[in-house]
This record gives structure tokens, C-alpha cells and sequence, in this order.
């Protein structure tokens, strides 16, 4: 009896090899790195349709709409210029209060929405997940693009008050760096991405992690120059802020458009290795998680 | 002209029964440390068969255990089994939402799989423009499901409500419209979960005749599964039977329906939870006690009268509550359903008795379901399949033996005189 059985299965194992020509295998197997470029390319349609998702649904049943979006920016940068600029009185290295800490601000919730926003992936997506397979990977993309949106509309905002006190203020002084923008903003996205896989596939099977995430990102704000520049730093706790990836990034975003701050190539690409090592882990992680969180959730 | 287009080898999963918390957490480390020093997974071994009848002692339960089975193109293979068999454990593993714990699968051409219809609908969006995300969910592109929109509309039979938000939508013309998207696939393996034990006859039937003309006529290889045996028989032209986590059976759909009833279903006429701790429910209701009573002397008979009994601790002291049960053939179909009054009831152990009339049932297998419900909307707890029993032919008058037809077999006032 066993043996028959042992004599089928073979006989099933040799015929399977004869025609090779399966399309999908699915086994138990686990594949450290398996990006599936491919797989994220077929669902390209589904990213763009998620993101316009997101969009529409934002100012579904608003009267101002997208215009939300600057509400934001403009509360925080009113805040800070009260509590930090004329309260504690912290210098702004000679530029104008509201365009300093606006650069910042602009930045840091780029940075603070993608990591937010990924990070609760699966918890958030559960209900699809367990009835159809995509590529799990296209919903965080999708959350990060939304936030670019989000991030263009206050950058325009950023633009208008910086074109406004340009021309008033002989300290705001946009320079050539400006090209790099594009660079800085993949680096935001890719830090916040990079980080928010790695919790939300940390969180999948032990949910402490959440509670620490909304804490701990306050937390993180308060060690990068946004309401206070690199140059005000004592050099007892300068090692702080500068293993902080964010740091030279947003110091690099207000030298390029103000012209005040610290410019540092080296720490630049400091920042841009942490965010290969960080996304690449991150997605390495997320893929793992992915195959099997359903049983777990 | 066969083709192998589905192989499935020695396919088994495990999962972990319990709580995460700490000692999920000691595992995982016990498991890293026996890694890290080149051993077996210290918890691969242990864990038994799938059966929720037995308490397992085991924090391991193995809900596929060396499933083997292929599927030729054009076929429509139908999965049947009672709750619990592994059914949807093996049909996550096909739609790749999980990873199996050992074994593999092998597949060719293009896999839809239709585990809910809908999924990914918005509320706020228009049904047009659900209908655009749930294709790209579903795998097609854009321009695909542009292509088919109006066919998709047409089969859905939404088009006056097409850019409306789906939040004002029945939920029949929802199930309608998820089927019709994922029936426009084109997908070269469909594999399909009771979604159409939702929607009504006329769409269920029409979505039955879909499947069958997409296998005639192209090929197509559909993996349903239901709990229905109509539907299975409708549309299958083979079954396989999971028992425990195993294949039972595999062969024709007649000879396995057969064997469902003859394997798988064994009366249970009580069912006792001294304990209420552990008793099954939750915080609004545990249930105590559930029993099938008749005249003892006899197995029950269609000429007998019997009563369900409940008994059950009801834990919430606002809103009226009322019991549904609902009585099953074993092939699936609804014999009937009653609902008691709803009552507002004090906290603490509550009696429910259902009498069924002698000369009602028609002999055969049954289920019944029971439901408990709030202010009769909001269902507290469901149990399926919570008892089962058979009902056996009596003596009858007369010569002719063969099977007698119908759900139910009342005794009715009809007679007959000559009309002088």
C-alpha cells in the first residue's frame, strides 16, 4: 500500500518534470531577496488607481477640498513662529521665522506621513489582503505618491512665500543647489517608506511597536533642525542630530531655497546609503512578512 | 487532448492555534536558537489532524496535511467538505494569499481567484470607477477593463446606476457587480469561493451558466468550492472531497456528494457545555446546551414529532434578543427557517424550545444553524452546523418504495371522491 503510494508519487514528480513549462509555482520555499520588479510593473495601473483613490476620497463631502492640504503647514508654522521663534526665541540663522520653520515643517510631515501612513499597512489592509493577491508592496507606494501630492501642494505653498520674501529679505538667497530637489524628495519618500515596511512588518505579529511609532516620531522631529538650525547645535550633542538621516536633508532643502544652513555632500550621501540600506531591508522584511501574515493578523 | 494546468503535490500547512503574547514570543526565539545552531524547527513535528471535534493538546494543528490532486484544462472541479475540512486553507494557498508550510503548487496561464466578491469596493465611489479598481485589483490593466466595461455593466445589470457611489447600492447589485467584474477576467484558472451563496436564484443561475459557457467555450478551468451540493452538481464535472485536512475522495460529483453523506456527516443530537468558560460564544452569549429530543424507543422517523432544546447564559441586560434557526439539508439547501419572538430577557441561564411537528420533514441528513440576534438585526453569535441528525423514512402505505421528492413532506388535507 505503501508503496504504491511511493511508486505514484514519483511517477507524479517525473511527469511534472517533463513539461516545465508551469507559469506559477507555489511552494514553502523562502527567498531572501524577491523583489518581484516585475509583479510591481503588471499592477502599475492599480498604484495609480489607489493613489487617485486616496486623493478623491480626501475632499469627498469637503467644501475646501484639496485646500485642506495647507491648512496644515500653516498652522504649524504660525505655532512654531510663536512658541519657538518669539517665546523661546530660538534663532532662525537670520532668514525670516515663517519661511525658516515652513521649509521645515514641509519636509518633516513628507517624511512623518509616509512613515505613518506605510506603517500601518497590513493592520489597515487586512480585508483585501486575505481575499486577493497583489503584489502587497503597491500599497505602500501608493500611500507615498499620495503623499507627494500632498507634499507638492505645500511645497507650492513653500514657493509663494519664498518668491514673496525673496523679494523683500537680502538674506533669502535661492541658489544653484535648488537642482537637487528632486534627490531630496526621493530620499524623504524613501526613508519614510523604507522605515514604515519595517514596522509594519514588525507589527504584524507583535502590535507594541504602534503604540512607540506616533511617540517616537514626535520624538524624532525634535532631533532634526526643523524648529532650530544645525548651527545652534552644541557640539556636545552634535553626534545626535547628525546620525539622524533627516538631518542633512532638510539642512540641504533650506540651504537650496534660502541660502541659510549647512551643506554637506558627505552627510548627503550619508543619508542616501542609509535609505538604500534602510529600503532595501525594509522590503527584504515586508516580503517576508507578506507570504504568511494572514495566519497571523 | 488533456492538460495537466493544476499540480498540486504533497501540499500541507500548519497553523498555530491560541493567542499571540508571550509564548508565541518564547517560540520564535526557541525556533531562531535551534537555526542558528543548524537544527530542525524543534515545532515542525508535533501537531495533529485537523478535527475540531477533538481538543487538541497540541498548540499546532495541521489544517492541510499531504493534499495531492490535479486538474486537467477545461474542468470544472468542484471542493466539498464540512467546516473546518481545509477547504479555504487550500484555496488561500491557490489564490497565494498564504504560503504553504510544506509541499508545492503548480500552475499554468492566468489565475483569478474569487474569494469575496467586491473586494477593494469603495463606498464613496461610483460603480464605474469600482469597477476600474477592483479589475486592477483583480490583475487586469486599465485599458482591459475599459475595454469590457460596458459587457461588465450589461452582465451586472447596473447601467442606470453606474455613477452612482456604490454606498447607495443594494447589496445585491454590489454581489452582482463583483461577479461580473471577476467573471470578465478572462483568466485561464478561475477559482471561486461560495460567493454565490449570496444574490438571489435568478443571478446565482446566471452566474453558473457564465462559468460553464467560459469552460466550453474557451477552455477555461474553473476550482469552485461550496458548501451547496445543487450548485456543485450544476456546475461540476468532478469532485474531490477534504476530510481533516486530506483529500477523502476524488472522482465523479454524484459519487462524491455520496460519499459526503456517507464519510462526513454524523448525527449529533446534543451538544453540552457544563463549563461556561469555555462554552461556545462570547461576551454577549455562551451557549449551554443544545439537544434533539423525540421518542426514544426509535430512531426518528418522518411520522415523528421532535424539539430542539437551548439553553444558554445571555450576558447583556438591554435590547430585546430573539433565536433563528435555520434547518439545512445536508446538500446545502435551506429547508426553513423560524425565529422566536424577540425578548428582552434578564441576565443569566435562558430555555428556548422549538417544536417540529410531526409529518413536516421529508427524510434525509440535516443541519441546523442558530443564530442569536439583537433588536433583530444584529446577529451576537452564529453557530453552524450545531446539531445534525437524520430523519428516516417510515413505513408507508401503498407499493412504491423510491425516494420521495421535495424539501418537506407534510401531511396536507387532500383526498378524493367521485363527482357523482
Amino acid at each position: 500500500m505503501s508503496l504504491i503510494t511511493v511508486l505514484q508519487r514519483k511517477e507524479t514528480h517525473t511527469v511534472s518534470q517533463k513539461d516545465e513549462k508551469w507559469d506559477i509555482e507555489i511552494s514553502s520555499e523562502k527567498k531572501l531577496i524577491d523583489f518581484k520588479f516585475k509583479e510591481l510593473w503588471h499592477y502599475r495601473d492599480l498604484l495609480m488607481l489607489l493613489v487617485w483613490r486616496d486623493y478623491t476620497h480626501v475632499y469627498k463631502q469637503t467644501i475646501l477640498g484639496p485646500l485642506w492640504y495647507l491648512v496644515q503647514p500653516i498652522i504649524m508654522t504660525l505655532a512654531f513662529t510663536v512658541v519657538f521663534g518669539n517665546i523661546a526665541g530660538i534663532s532662525t540663522d537670520g532668514i525670516p521665522q515663517t519661511l525658516f520653520y515652513m521649509a521645515g515643517i514641509t519636509c518633516w510631515y513628507y517624511f512623518a506621513d509616509c512613515l505613518n501612513k506605510t506603517a500601518t499597512t497590513f493592520k489597515d489592509n487586512q480585508q483585501i489582503f486575505g481575499k486577493v493577491y497583489f503584489t502587497r508592496l503597491i500599497v505602500p507606494l501608493s500611500i507615498v505618491i499620495s503623499n507627494l501630492i500632498k507634499f507638492g501642494v505645500q511645497f507650492i505653498l513653500f514657493l509663494c512665500f519664498l518668491i514673496w520674501f525673496s523679494q523683500t529679505n537680502d538674506a533669502v538667497q535661492p541658489n544653484l543647489y535648488i537642482l537637487l530637489f528632486p534627490l531630496l524628495v526621493t530620499l524623504i519618500g524613501g526613508l519614510g517608506l523604507g522605515f514604515g515596511l519595517f514596522i509594519t512588518s514588525l507589527t504584524v505579529k507583535y502590535r507594541d511597536l504602534i503604540f512607540l511609532l506616533q511617540f517616537g516620531i514626535q520624538l524624532a522631529m525634535y532631533a532634526t533642525p526643523v524648529v532650530y538650525p544645525l548651527s545652534t547645535v552644541a557640539p556636545k550633542y552634535r553626534w545626535l542630530i547628525d546620525i539622524n538621516p533627516m538631518t542633512p536633508i532638510v539642512e540641504a532643502f533650506r540651504y537650496a531655497f534660502t541660502g541659510s544652513g549647512i551643506f554637506s555632500w558627505y552627510h548627503l550621501l550619508y543619508s542616501f546609503i542609509f535609505m538604500c540600506v534602510v529600503l532595501a531591508t525594509g522590503m527584504i522584511i515586508f516580503n517576508r512578512t507578506e507570504r504568511n501574515f494572514m495566519d497571523t493578523v | 487532448m488533456s492538460k495537466k494546468v493544476i499540480s498540486v503535490e504533497d501540499l500541507s500547512k500548519r497553523y498555530r492555534l491560541g493567542l499571540m503574547g508571550l509564548g508565541s514570543l518564547r517560540h520564535d526565539v526557541n525556533r531562531m536558537w535551534h537555526r542558528v545552531r543548524g537544527k530542525a524547527d524543534p515545532y515542525a513535528k508535533i501537531g495533529e489532524v485537523n478535527d475540531r471535534a477533538q481538543a487538541g493538546t497540541s498548540d499546532y494543528v495541521w489544517a492541510l496535511r499531504d493534499v495531492n490532486f490535479s486538474v486537467q484544462k477545461g474542468e470544472i472541479l468542484g471542493i466539498i467538505g464540512k467546516n473546518g475540512a481545509g477547504k479555504s486553507t487550500l484555496l488561500k494557498i491557490l489564490s497565494k494569499i498564504t504560503q504553504p508550510t510544506g509541499g508545492s503548487v503548480k500552475m499554468k496561464g492566468r489565475i483569478a481567484s474569487l474569494l469575496e466578491v467586491g473586494t477593494g469596493f469603495h463606498p464613496e465611489l461610483t460603480g464605474r470607477d469600482n469597477i476600474y479598481l477592483n479589475g486592477t485589483i483583480l490583475g487586469m490593466s486599465r485599458r482591459e477593463v475599459g475595454r469590457k466595461l460596458e459587457e461588465i455593466v450589461e452582465f451586472a445589470g447596473v447601467a442606470k446606476y453606474i455613477d452612482t457611489p456604490v454606498k447607495r447600492y443594494s447589496s445585491g447589485m454590489i454581489v452582482r457587480l463583483g461577479f461580473a467584474v471577476a467573471a470578465h477576467l478572462d483568466p485561464e484558472i478561475l477559482i471561486v469561493d461560495e460567493v454565490l451563496a449570496v444574490g438571489d436564484a435568478a443571478f446565482q443561475k446566471r452566474a453558473i451558466g457564465k462559468m460553464k459557457d467560459v469552460t466550453k467555450e474557451d477552455g477555461r478551468t474553473v476550482l469552485f468550492v461550496s458548501h451547496n451540493m445543487q450548485s456543485v452538481r450544476m456546475l461540476c464535472n468532478r469532485a474531490v472531497l477534504m476530510h481533516n485536512g486530506g483529500i477523502a475522495f476524488d472522482g465523479g460529483v454524484d459519487e462524491t456528494i455520496h460519499q459526503y453523506i456517507a464519510k462526513v456527516f454524523r448525527p449529533n443530537h446534543t451538544c453540552f457545555h457544563p463549563e461556561k468558560a469555555s462554552a461556545p460564544g462570547n461576551n454577549f452569549i455562551r451557549l449551554r446546551r443544545a439537544e434533539l429530543l423525540h421518542a426514544e424507543d426509535q430512531p426518528l422517523n418522518v411520522t415523528m414529532p421532535f424539539k430542539f432544546i437551548f439553553e444558554f447564559w445571555n450576558e447583556i441586560s438591554e435590547g430585546g434578543i430573539n433565536l433563528s434557526l435555520s434547518l439545512f439539508s445536508v446538500r446545502g439547501e435551506c429547508v426553513f427557517k423560524v425565529n422566536t419572538p424577540s425578548r428582552i430577557l434578564q441576565k443569566g441561564l435562558i430555555t428556548s424550545t422549538c417544536m417540529i411537528p410531526a409529518n413536516l420533514m421529508n427524510d434525509g441528513e440535516y443541519t441546523i444553524r442558530l443564530l442569536f440576534v439583537k433588536d433583530t438585526t444584529q446577529v451576537l453569535f452564529a453557530i453552524e452546523e450545531l446539531l445534525t441528525f437524520k430523519v428516516a423514512d417510515a413505513g408507508r402505505t401503498g407499493f412504491w418504495h423510491g425516494k420521495w421528492h421535495g424539501a418537506v413532506r407534510p401531511k396536507l388535507d387532500f383526498d378524493l371522491a367521485s363527482t357523482i
